[in-house]
This record gives structure tokens, sequence and C-alpha cells, in this order.
């Protein structure tokens, strides 16, 4: 693994871009060797320069003993570390050495749709054998992003690897080491045999059901309640580690990685959750830590002892040790396993593992129903919540009457849960849903009542005893370019059916829809509005944009986001600047979510002779 | 993203990032704001712990306040006093709750004192998000964000490029057909009289909405020619998130050949009930009906309890198959089953079945008891 103090990093950088160009660096196999059928390395090496070669190849992996077949780059998983220079244009060549089309999403990074590495949407894909270039003109920003796969279900076979973009001038972030801390899993089992589970035995990979024998604190009213909706308080990821090996740069848990430290110094850890289908809890237990970066950007420093990290986000943390060792800890969401690495003060030194800590429980307001009433002993924040669903009873945007919706929903509610019944209440009430959301069998579930809950950590980490960061958290450290008020909002709605494993915007799976994009015209500016119409947690990815979360900091600090976490029956809120002409993939980053057809393109259109605008990150 | 003043800090600053931000706010593109010089001169005096300076605050505050009042002067709709009326029913009151909790909120995540987790505090921002939002219309997109599909590649790699992977792209995101088999129960039945054997098995191929759905099941005793054999091939339909509607067809090839019309729902009941439920009309007329329901109790993870209950109905007397109007007859069984794997599950259990009414007469007059216990013993597995 890369272990090497920044000031090194920067050097080795130089030299490779500078002297010798990117093949110097290049392992012989990938000039031509035979790549496949060589066993995939874990860990990664660096590439960078002004030409970059990438070769993808499939292999045999073995992780903490267990092999399954892998797909690589360069050969290793993760794949190289791609290190950029904010301002430098950079030409990406990748080989396709598979027997199917592949491809390259660089996510997060600004590039011109048609580079954005999406077949189907923005390009045709690389045939096998094929080399594509990526010619990106001069990299608009700086900052930690991540590359993978958008083909087939690549991803999830080890088609992935972080990126860096160092900055123009001194980093904002000085730290004495930087690191990347790249979260994934290793399954033995093919991609496609994982969707064909989740579509065929609901429940499939866990393993933390409800049982006769459980030890979950839950009354036996509240068992009656989940069995009688037919859904599972349980259901917090979909694929566990059950089958999974949680990794950090490609490592298994007992494979010890480790990021060498001395005392007193100052280490960046770029967190990159390159997970296919995994939210993780990070936490190094007995530190605090500082958030330092968002998804690339940087924000103001947060001090944390946790954080949750949805599928493709990214933060970056600053901490400084101060012991001889100390665990990174970062467990799965439902605690089915965890991905383990050691900030180490000397080769080898150790500290203590935690063990998983208790699976948590949907709540009320994963259900949609925040502060519909306390259901006693369900984990959620009821007091926090009571509150604003009294005075916001519905989203204004329908049109709705504040006083009406109130007595009609919540009070109603109310009355119901007080006997803690779901008697009378309607957990498909598909009146609430606007217009252009098609009802079908594949909504199971609309939110009553659905709250902002950009303020939530995540879940499970509601009732921890220090403090975890969330999305209020988060404040732009540089000002934001465009301080216009949206000209207008929507709202997007995120469906589901569960049962049977179908997943959606607005009721319809992309496959029904490819002819319709989401439409923004140039330059717009417009709030959306994601409405979580399910209890899972989905992870909402925009390409080619930064949007701006819309969580109560001033206008002009809005954090900007690239992946925004919209937690179970509650929405988040954006406002996006549609400044990047071309066609954009929109979908949850969950793969197999994505992959069942909770997708969609977004398209800005630029029309003919309309003038660019100053885009981020272009010097006026 | 400019990254000036972090040059500017290289030269003054330790590593600490608290002083870094704080220099951040004097960059060129902040609109100027008097605060500004005392803000950094303030941080500069205080900025050598690592911890963010809470005199970030007092700016924190005015920018506030001046975003608040730029929304409301800048009300897309024209709204621009608070005392006209306001299509959503919104009062004045609302604006200036949104303006205090705005204010309340920023500060108290910059101070770093207040826990975020606090009940108030996510509630007043939340009322904030609201009202602001009431400001900004909903609407369809402008005519200038154009019209139609999304085909912006077609203009750079062409459209012959382009569309084998458009469609991929649309049938790998939704459009995909599965395979599924179930033995839900293959199993051998100990009883009075010679054992028997019973098998009940299903699958479809198909999308979500739409499936082939195919049923099999038969049963006899050992060295008897088998009692009952059929096989049904459906359409099935998804018609609500946790049923499909079913039609086709049944062929019975024991104890008689004989071909049925099938209607039928099958599905997830509330409380977890698998129900399938079905009428069938006969090629000689005959119309009868079944359903099944059973669930699935889990013991451990892989430990399972099921109960089933089947009970069939006849609307006339079928004496050839020794049906009797009315209740026909009911099986109730106990199934305990151990999942090596959710795919493979052997099984023990009891199973009780009665013949109703005439049935039981019918049965009577074969020699045969209506009542008959079995001590099963199988597997239930799927692919």
């Amino acid at each position: 693994m890369q272990a090497i103090n920044r000031r090194k990093f920067l050097g080795s950088s130089i030299v490779a871009g500078g002297l010798f160009g990117a093949t110097a660096a290049m392992p012989a196999w990938a000039r031509g060797g035979n790549m496949n059928g060589a066993t995939i390395r874990q860990g990664f090496d660096e590439v960078s320069g002004r030409n970059i070669d990438l070769t993808i190849a499939r292999g045999p992996r073995i992780v903490q003993g267990r092999s399954g077949m892998g797909v690589a780059v360069n050969g290793s998983v993760p794949g190289p570390l791609v290190r950029l220079k904010e301002g430098d244009p950079v030409n990406l060549n990748v080989t396709n050495a598979l027997d199917e089309d592949s491809s390259i999403h660089w996510h997060g990074l600004l590039v011109p749709f048609q580079f954005d590495g999406v077949p189907g949407v923005s390009f045709p894909g690389i045939r096998p054998r094929q080399t594509f270039t990526y010619e990106m003109p001069a990299i608009r920003q700086a900052g930690t992003y991540w590359w993978h796969s958008h083909s087939g279900l690549q991803e999830q076979a080890g088609h992935y690897g972080p990126i860096i973009v160092d900055p123009t001038g001194p980093d904002p972030v000085q730290a004495d080491y930087d690191y990347v801390m790249l979260l994934s899993e290793f399954t033995p089992m093919h991609p496609h045999t994982i969707m064909s589970k989740l579509k065929k035995g609901e429940g499939y990979f866990n393993y933390q059901q409800r049982t006769l024998t459980d030890d979950y604190p839950l009354t036996g009213e509240e068992r009656r309640m989940w069995a009688e909706m037919r859904m599972m308080p349980t259901d917090i990821l979909d694929v566990t580690g059950s089958t999974y090996t949680y990794l950090a740069n490609g490592h298994g848990p007992e494979e010890g990685l480790e990021y060498l430290f001395s005392r007193g110094k100052r280490v960046r850890i770029r967190v990159i959750n390159g997970s296919a289908m995994s939210f993780y809890n990070v936490r190094i237990p007995g530190l605090k830590f500082w958030v330092v970066a968002a998804d690339g950007l940087n924000v103001r420093p947060v001090e944390v002892e946790e954080f949750q990290i949805g599928t493709a986000e990214t933060y970056d943390i600053v901490v400084e040790p101060t012991g001889e060792a100390h665990t990174i800890v970062a467990e799965s969401m439902d605690r089915s396993g965890m991905a383990v690495a050691t900030l180490a003060s000397r080769p080898g030194a150790r500290a203590p593992v935690p063990a998983l800590r208790d699976p948590p429980l949907l709540t009320m307001a994963d259900m949609g129903m925040a502060g519909m009433g306390g259901m006693a002993g369900m984990e959620g924040d009821m007091s926090g919540m009571d509150h604003s669903a009294m005075g916001h009873g519905t989203s204004p945007p329908d049109g709705m009457d504040m006083s009406d919706s109130g007595d009609g929903s919540s009070e109603g509610a109310m009355a119901g849960m007080a006997g803690m019944s779901m008697g009378g209440m309607d957990m498909r009430d598909t009146s609430r849903l606007p217009p252009d959301v098609k009802v079908s069998p594949g909504i199971d579930m609309v939110a009553m009542n659905p709250q902002d809950r950009m303020g939530d950590p995540g879940i499970g980490l509601d009732k921890v005893p220090h403090k975890v960061l969330n999305y209020k958290d988060l404040v732009a450290l540089e000002p934001n370019d465009d301080l216009r008020t949206p000209s207008r909002q929507m709202e997007i709605h995120l469906t589901g059916n569960m049962e049977r494993y179908m997943w959606s915007f607005d009721g319809e799976k992309f496959s029904a829809v490819s002819d319709e994009p989401i439409r923004f015209a140039y330059n717009e500016r417009v709030r959306v509005k994601l409405v979580n119409n399910t209890m899972m947690a989905h992870p909402i990815h925009l390409h080619g944009h930064f949007f701006e979360l819309v969580n109560g900091a001033p206008a002009d600090r809005q954090p900007q986001k690239h992946t925004v976490v919209v937690q179970p029956g509650g929405f988040a809120q954006f406002d996006l600047t549609a400044d990047e002409p071309g066609d954009w993939a929109f979908h949850c980053h969950l793969l197999y979510h994505m992959h069942a057809g909770m997708f969609q393109i977004v398209t800005v259109a630029q029309e003919a002779g309309q003038p660019d605008v100053q885009r981020v990150g272009e010097s006026g | 993203m400019k990254y000036m003043i972090a040059l500017m800090l290289a030269g003054t600053a330790t590593p600490a990032f608290a002083q870094d931000h704080g220099h951040n706010h004097s960059m060129p593109m902040q609109p100027a704001d008097p605060q500004d010089a005392e803000e950094a001169a303030e941080e500069e005096g205080s900025g050598e712990d690592a911890s963010p300076p809470s005199s970030a605050m007092p700016m924190d505050h005015s920018q506030m306040d001046h975003g608040a009042m730029d929304h409301q002067s800048m009300q897309p709709q024209g709204e621009g006093s608070p005392e006209m009326p306001q299509p959503m029913g919104q009062s004045p009151v609302d604006h200036s709750q949104m303006d205090h909790s705005q204010m309340g909120h920023g500060s108290m995540d910059q101070s770093g004192v207040v826990d975020d987790q606090a009940g108030g505090e996510m509630d007043h921002s939340a009322m904030g998000h609201e009202a602001m939002a009431m400001d900004i219309p909903s609407g369809p997109p402008p005519a200038s964000a154009g019209s139609g599909p999304a085909r912006a590649a077609d203009a750079i790699w062409g459209v012959e490029a382009m569309r084998e992977s458009r469609e991929q792209l649309r049938d790998e995101q939704g459009g995909q057909t599965y395979f599924w088999f179930q033995g839900d129960r293959v199993e051998y039945r100990a009883r009075e009289g010679s054992d028997g054997y019973l098998f009940d098995l299903q699958g479809y191929y198909g999308g979500d909405l739409d499936k082939f759905w195919f049923k099999s099941e038969g049963e006899g005793s050992f060295g008897e020619k088998i009692e009952s054999a059929e096989v049904q091939a459906l359409y099935s339909r998804a018609i609500a998130p946790f049923f499909d509607f079913q039609a086709g067809i049944r062929q019975d090839f024991a104890p008689l050949d004989r071909t049925y019309a099938v209607v039928g729902i099958q599905g997830l009941a509330p409380y977890l009930f698998e129900v399938d439920a079905a009428a069938f009309l006969s090629d000689k007329g005959d119309l009868t009906a079944r359903i099944e329901a059973e669930l699935d109790q889990r013991i451990t993870q892989r430990l399972v309890l099921q109960p089933r209950v089947e009970a069939s109905f006849s609307a006339q007397d079928v004496p050839e198959l020794g049906i009797g109007a009315g209740l026909d007859t009911v099986e109730a069984g106990l199934r305990l089953r151990y999942h090596f794997a959710r795919e493979f599950a052997p099984y023990i259990g009891i199973d009780q079945e009665w013949r109703i009414g005439q049935s039981a007469d019918y049965a009577r007059a074969e020699g045969e008891d209506p009542s008959v216990t079995n001590y099963v013993v199988g597997i239930r597995f799927w692919f």
C-alpha cells in the first residue's frame, strides 16, 4: 500500500510526470505482458503525469483466504491512485483487456460530458481490446475523488480506484502525512449472482432478521406491526457481511493495513467509499478528528468522533494520533462486518479492534412517519422530530393547506399510534404523491410525513454518546459562486419495492423512461428535493456537477457535493446550477439499486449561440 | 476553486487549518464586508489552537441575516411585501421564524458547543427550509431546457456508435428477466399403510411485473400408481406491491387427464402469510377452488417453523375424482426446517389431511380413511 509522507508524495509525482512520463511507473505486464491469469494484487500503485495508461483485465483474487474472480485495473484492486494536478490537462488512455465492454467514470471530476465515462449516456463504452483516450482539459478542481467502471456490475468485482487532484497553490489542509483509505467489499460471488439472489430471495443476505429468539429491543406490538407491514426493521443494507469481506485499500480486516505516523504530526486520511453496496461508520476509538473535506471540496473543519459515509461519498479527515497505535474502524452500517486499518507509530504496532456494535433497527422516521407519536422502544430521535413534524405536516410544493394537512395526517396518525396500532394508517397512501409519480406495484410505501433529515447522522448513529458528523455540520470553506435564488424547484421521489427488489425514481425504472430525461436549461438554478419513499438510505449521485446541500448553512456557504444520502422516509434538498452542458447520469449509487432501475439521465441543454458562463474552477 | 488565500497563508500560518479557513473568508469572491478585516485580525490572534475559532461567529451571523433578507426581497413571484396575500397561506410570522432559525442555527454550528443532534435545533432549521422553499415556484423546466430524449453524445460519437450502448444501458437498468425454480415441498410421507411422497414445485421466468409462472404438484403412495399429478402454466402480472394476478391453464395427469382454466392470486398478505388462491374450471364444466397459506416463523436465523394450511372447495360433486360439493379437503401442516443456505433447507414435520362431507363419504366408499396423518421429511430448495 501507499504509505509515503506528503512531501515525498509530491516529489515522486513530479519525477513521474516530468522526466519519464507515466509509463516509467508502470509494471511490465501493463506494457504488453500477459494480463489475464495473474493473481490480482491487493492495494494500489500511483500513476500521474500528462499521459496515464490504465488497463482493465480479469484475474483471480484472494482476500483472507477467500478466492474469487476479479476485474482489476493495472493488476491491482483497488486500481492505481490517479494523481492529477489542478490546472493541468491529462490524457487517460484506458485499454480494455476484458471480453466484454468496459468503461471508467471519473467520479466527482468536472469533465466534458463525452469523457464522463457512462456507456449509453456519454460515450459508446470501450470495446474489448480497444484503447479509449479520455482527453481531459485543464482540471478545474482539487481534492479527493475516485474512479470506477460504469459497465455492467464490474465495479463490484474490483474495477475502482482513488483519484487525488493536487491544488495549484498550497493546500488549505496542511498535514504531515497524506493517506488514502478506500473502502470497498470483496465477495467470491459473481455480481450477477448477487443481483439474482436479491431479486428472488427477499432478505437473502440478511442474517440479522427478527426471530423468536433475537434480542432486539422490540415489543411484541412492534413486532406485530412490522409483520403486518410486511417489512423488516432490520433491513439496513441489502448485501451484508454474510458474503462481503470489507476492505480498506483492498485489504481485509485481518490483513494488517497500516498507516505509519510520528507522534505529534498530523495525518490526513482521504476516506473514499468505493463500495458497491455498503455504508460505513468510520471511527478511531479514543480519538477525535476533524472532517476537512466532503466529496473532494474543503469544508470548515468539524471535530467529530465518528461519521457515516454513504456509498460513493468521500470525506477527508485530519487526525493527530497520540498513542502508539490506533485502530481505524469502518463498520458496515448494519454492523455485520468491518474494514480495519491501523494508525501505527512503528510497523506492527496495534491497538485493540473493538467488537461490532449491536445491529440497528429502523425507526418511525425511517418509515416516513417522523414525529407521529412516540413508539416506545423504537430507536429514533422522536423528541427532536416532534416539533417540526407538527409544524410542517406536508411539503408546501404540493399546494396543500397547512392546517388541513396538520389535522388530516399528524393528528389522525397520532390517534392511531396512541394505541400502538397501525390500524387506520396507510403506509402506501399514493394520493400523497405528486401526479408525475407513476403509481405501480413497484412502490410499496409512500412516506406519510417526510422530514428534512439533513441533520440525521445516519441509521444507527442517533444514540451514540459522542459527536457524529451530519450534513448540517458541513459549511463550505470557499464561498459559492452562484448566489442566485433558484428560479424553480422540483421534486424527485425515490421509490421502491423491497419484496420485489424494484428501485426507481418517480415510480419508473430507467428501462421504462430511458427517453424521458430530467431536463434543465443551461445555467438554470433549481432547487431539487429528493423525497425518499423507501425504508432504505439512498446515496444519490449526479454526474458532472456539484450541487449545494440546502442544509441551513448561509447561501454562499452551502456545501457542494456530488453525492447526497437521502435518509429513509425523509427528504433532502440541493440547489443545482446546471452549468455543465450535456447528458449526465443521475442515479442511486447502490450498485444493485441502479441496476434495478434507480437511474435517470439529466440533460443540461445549451442552446446554439448561448454563451458559456464561467464555471466552477474556471478563472475569469 | 481559488487557493490564493492558502498562498497568503503559507507565509504566516502554522499548519492549524483553523487559521486557514479563517483566511478564506477574505477571498476575492466574497462580497465586500466591512467585518472581514476585523474578523481576520481576530482570527490571527486566536487561531493557534486547532479548534475552529469561535470568533468566526459574528461574521456568519451577518452573512446569514443578509442572505435571508435577500431571499425576501428577491422573491421571484414578486411578493415584495410580507403583508401581501401569499399562495400557501404563509404569514409574516413564518418569515420571522425563518430568519431567526437561520441565525440561531448558524451560530450554534460554528460554536461547536451545542450538540447538533439536539432536537430543537433540527426543528428550527427545518422550518427555515420549508419557509424558503415556499418562495421558490414549482414548475416544469423552461422551454430552453429543450425536449425529447437525451442524445448529446450522438453529436460527438455518432448515432450508430451510441445505439447499442444506449439499448444496453436501458436493458441493464431495470429491464432484466430472471428465472426462478423452487421445490417448496419435496417430501417422504410416513403414515399408516403404505408410505407416500409429495412434490410441490413452482417457478417463474420474467421481469418484475410480468412473468411466466409454472406450478406442479403431485402425490402418491410407493408401490401404487400416482394418485394425483398436475402442472399449471400461468401468466403472472403484478397488481399490487405484494400480489400477482395469475391466469392460465392446468393439466392433470392423474387420477384422470383433465384440463382446467385457472384464475388466481399469489402473494404476501399482511403478517407475512404467503398466500396462493386459485379457481379452476374444468373442461367438463366443474368449478373448484383451492387456497393455501403458509407462514415462515424464524426461530433463529436459520431455523424456521412453517405452519401451513390448504383448503379446497367445489361448486359441485365430482364423483369420478372423489370431490364433494362445498368444503372438500383441509390440510394442515407444521414443518421445521434448517437453512444450510437460503436455497437449501431440509425439514421434518407433520401433516394432517381431512376429507370433508361428501368427499369423506367418497373416501370411505373407496375403503380409504378420510383422515390421514403424515410424518414428513423433505427438502425445500430453490435456485
